[in-house]
């Protein structure tokens, strides 16, 4: 039995160099044993992009992209398709799970220097992926037809009206109607279901094929390939099979305990994952009192709202954007983690999570004074952070990093 | 194009905007759907009184009879009015036209009203209808002015006037906010039996609005376990693993 096994792997191996992948990307595949809690969020990114996968597939098999039908068979999933409930609020809630690790494994990045030398390619990679993450989620939150996937896609999609001279042409052109339509949802489902999830998996596999050919920082951001034993390995590297697979299971695990509870006990999550709005049927005659957009993308709206020029805000929420590709050139500093960095960096770093959640929430709240006063500040604290990295991190007084991994 | 931009800022504009009623304190629906009774009797209260203007296009009546533990032929000869298909969804005779010319709009389908509106939300609204002259159907409502809907429960509740006081605004004006309602008329209920009715109406239509809940918190308690106990095994496993890692 042994012997045939061996056999066909001979025969497969022969072909296709299945055991040198295996033992490339798992088995011989040295990581830093210091890995910690922020190191959970990247193979959890992975199994919320198969769940959405999977589950999308099953949705797609009774959803009608119709403006007519849609919002009747979204229902029609949740009462007589059998699990369907199920399977929606798998996808449902995935969504904004997705967001919520992507935006911890981001600032895993940010915290540990993740992004520097020779790891520009795998952030470059990664905010492609944020942003097609971006046009997925927005383009699928149009797919139920209801009251806010109909304005959010209203009022985002006009915001290309403001580009002057062909923005009225361009927002009709991604439309293919007047206002949303049924044109407009009929291209977002095709964007949705196949071809920006196409783009989203070669990325993702790029990323990874990328972080495999550096090898994985750490929390110490020391390079533990400057330190190895007699056989060429890694001294303070262990084999990603089995350590972090059997590792990752407990974070895999723990996920799945937070992600279930929501589910079953609270999907609409107070409104905040699936609006209240959001149940009662588009309508091109009923403008709703507030369109918010989803929280994850409260953020950026919030800097939209906060130039007072259209225009001008619009070009503000793409350079916030923007200007995320740029940190590793913008990081002066010859030190990754935060562990080993000065009081200046750290002080910068605190204040700019603290503007972004504050413009996450601004961004939920109806724009009065006092709020877009807050908002204002907070984008300026948001583009200090990283528009005066050249110069806080070139004269930040940093910590002397130990040579190999402390724990 | 650009005005629909400026009309979608404005909507997220100042709450300034926002009708009266908004701000009003909404009273607590205290339901149930583990209450099977309550739910039957919301059930016949929506097909008496809510089923012959709003629909419940996603609604079947097969479901509700299996999930409610009420017999087809209950449903068939008591609950069923507009049809006499057990599978059939409950919809309604009335047209959107004819409902244009009756009511000055047409009412919405009320399938999913509890998880767009809220139970609060309707629970108040149901008690919130007061005698309006100037109003077409006699009523007007506090936490939906000008509302196009009659006061159908008023059989039940009675009449009753909304007395309003008059206040110092912010601005240094002022204006009436309500105070109180003040029965006119008794109906066939006392106000605690209305209560129970409001009670059991909504507490029907929250599960209408997702039939799945009856199940969802029953099986989610299931996983959670599942889930729980396969953690600790994990944590085991990784310790076993990692034990001569340093």
């Amino acid at each position: 039995m042994a012997n045939s096994v061996a056999n066909f792997m001979d025969w497969v191996d022969a072909r296709f160099p299945l055991t040198q992948v295996w033992k490339e990307h798992l088995a011989e595949y040295y990581a830093p044993k210091n890995f910690n809690f922020w190191y959970y969020f990247g193979s959890l990114a992975l199994l919320v992009l198969v769940n959405q996968i999977i589950t999308g597939i099953w949705l797609t098999m009774n959803y009608k992209p119709d403006a007519a039908l849609a919002f009747a068979s979204v229902e029609y999933i949740m009462r007589d398709v059998n699990w369907g409930w199920l399977i929606r609020y798998l996808h449902s809630t995935g969504a904004s799970a997705f967001f919520i690790v992507v935006y911890l494994h981001m600032f895993r990045g940010l915290i540990y220097g993740s992004y520097k030398q020779p790891r520009e390619l795998i952030w470059i990679l990664g905010m492609l992926i944020y942003l097609c993450l971006m046009a997925e989620a927005f383009m699928g939150y149009l797919l139920p037809w209801g009251q806010m996937s109909y304005w959010g896609a209203q009022v985002i999609i006009s915001l290309f009206g403001a580009i002057p001279g062909i923005g009225e042409d361009l927002a009709l052109w991604i439309r293919g109607d007047y206002v949303v339509a049924d044109a407009t949802l009929n291209r977002f489902f095709a964007f949705h279901v196949i071809a920006l999830p196409l783009v989203l998996v070669v990325l993702v596999f790029l990323h990874i094929v990328a972080l495999h050919h550096v090898g994985s920082n750490n929390p110490d951001g020391v390079d533990i390939k400057k330190y190895k034993d007699k056989n060429g390995k890694p001294l303070d590297g262990i084999p990603f099979h089995p350590y972090y697979t059997v590792k990752d299971i407990v974070g895999v695990v723990g996920f799945l305990i937070i992600f279930f509870a929501i589910i079953f006990f609270a999907p609409e999550m107070g409104g905040w994952f699936l609006e209240k709005d959001n149940f009662i049927p588009a309508d091109p005659l009923k403008t709703p009192e507030h369109i918010v957009p989803l929280w994850y993308f409260t953020p950026f709206y919030a800097i939209l709202r906060a130039v007072p020029d259209k225009f001008g805000g619009v070009l503000a929420m793409g350079g916030a954007i923007v200007v995320l590709f740029l940190l590793p050139w913008l990081d002066r500093s010859p030190v990754k983690s935060i562990r080993y960095r000065g009081t200046l960096y750290k002080m910068m770093l605190s204040i700019f999570v603290i503007s972004f959640i504050a413009l996450g929430y601004l961004g939920t709240q109806p724009a009065t004074p006092e709020h877009t006063m807050y908002a204002r500040i907070c984008a300026v604290i948001y583009f200090a952070f990283f528009l005066l990295m050249p110069f806080y991190t070139s004269i930040n007084e940093d910590e002397r990093v130990p040579n190999r991994v402390t724990s | 194009m650009r005005k629909l931009f400026v009309i979608g800022l404005i909507c997220v504009l100042p709450s300034f905007v926002l009708a009266s009623g908004s701000d009003l304190h909404l009273r607590h629906a205290s339901v149930d759907l583990s209450d099977q009774a309550s739910l039957q009797r919301g059930a016949k209260y929506f097909v008496n009184y809510c089923l012959s203007c709003h629909s419940a296009e996603f609604m079947r009546y097969q479901r509700m009879a299996d999930d409610l533990n009420i017999s087809e032929e209950d449903v068939l000869n008591n609950l069923m009015f507009a049809s006499n298909k057990i599978g059939d969804t409950m919809s309604i005779a009335m047209t959107g036209k004819d409902a244009d010319n009756w009511f000055g709009t047409t009412p919405p389908d009320l399938s999913v009203i509890a998880r767009s509106r809220g139970e609060d939300w309707l629970y108040t609204y149901l008690h919130s209808f007061y005698i309006d002259e100037s109003r077409p159907s006699g009523v007007n409502n506090l936490v939906f002015p000008d509302v196009g809907m009659p006061h159908v429960l008023w059989e039940l509740q009675g009449s009753q006037k909304a007395v309003f006081k008059t206040v110092d605004d912010e601005h240094g004006g002022q204006k009436e906010v309500f105070d109180h309602f003040e029965a006119v008329e008794s109906g066939e209920m006392t106000a605690k039996e209305y209560d129970q009715a409001v009670t059991d109406l909504v507490n029907f239509m929250v599960y209408m609005g997702e039939p799945a809940k009856l199940v969802r918190y029953e099986l989610g308690i299931k996983v959670l376990v599942f889930l729980a106990v396969f953690f600790v095994i994990a944590v085991m496993l990784k310790k076993e693993y990692w034990k001569d890692i340093h």
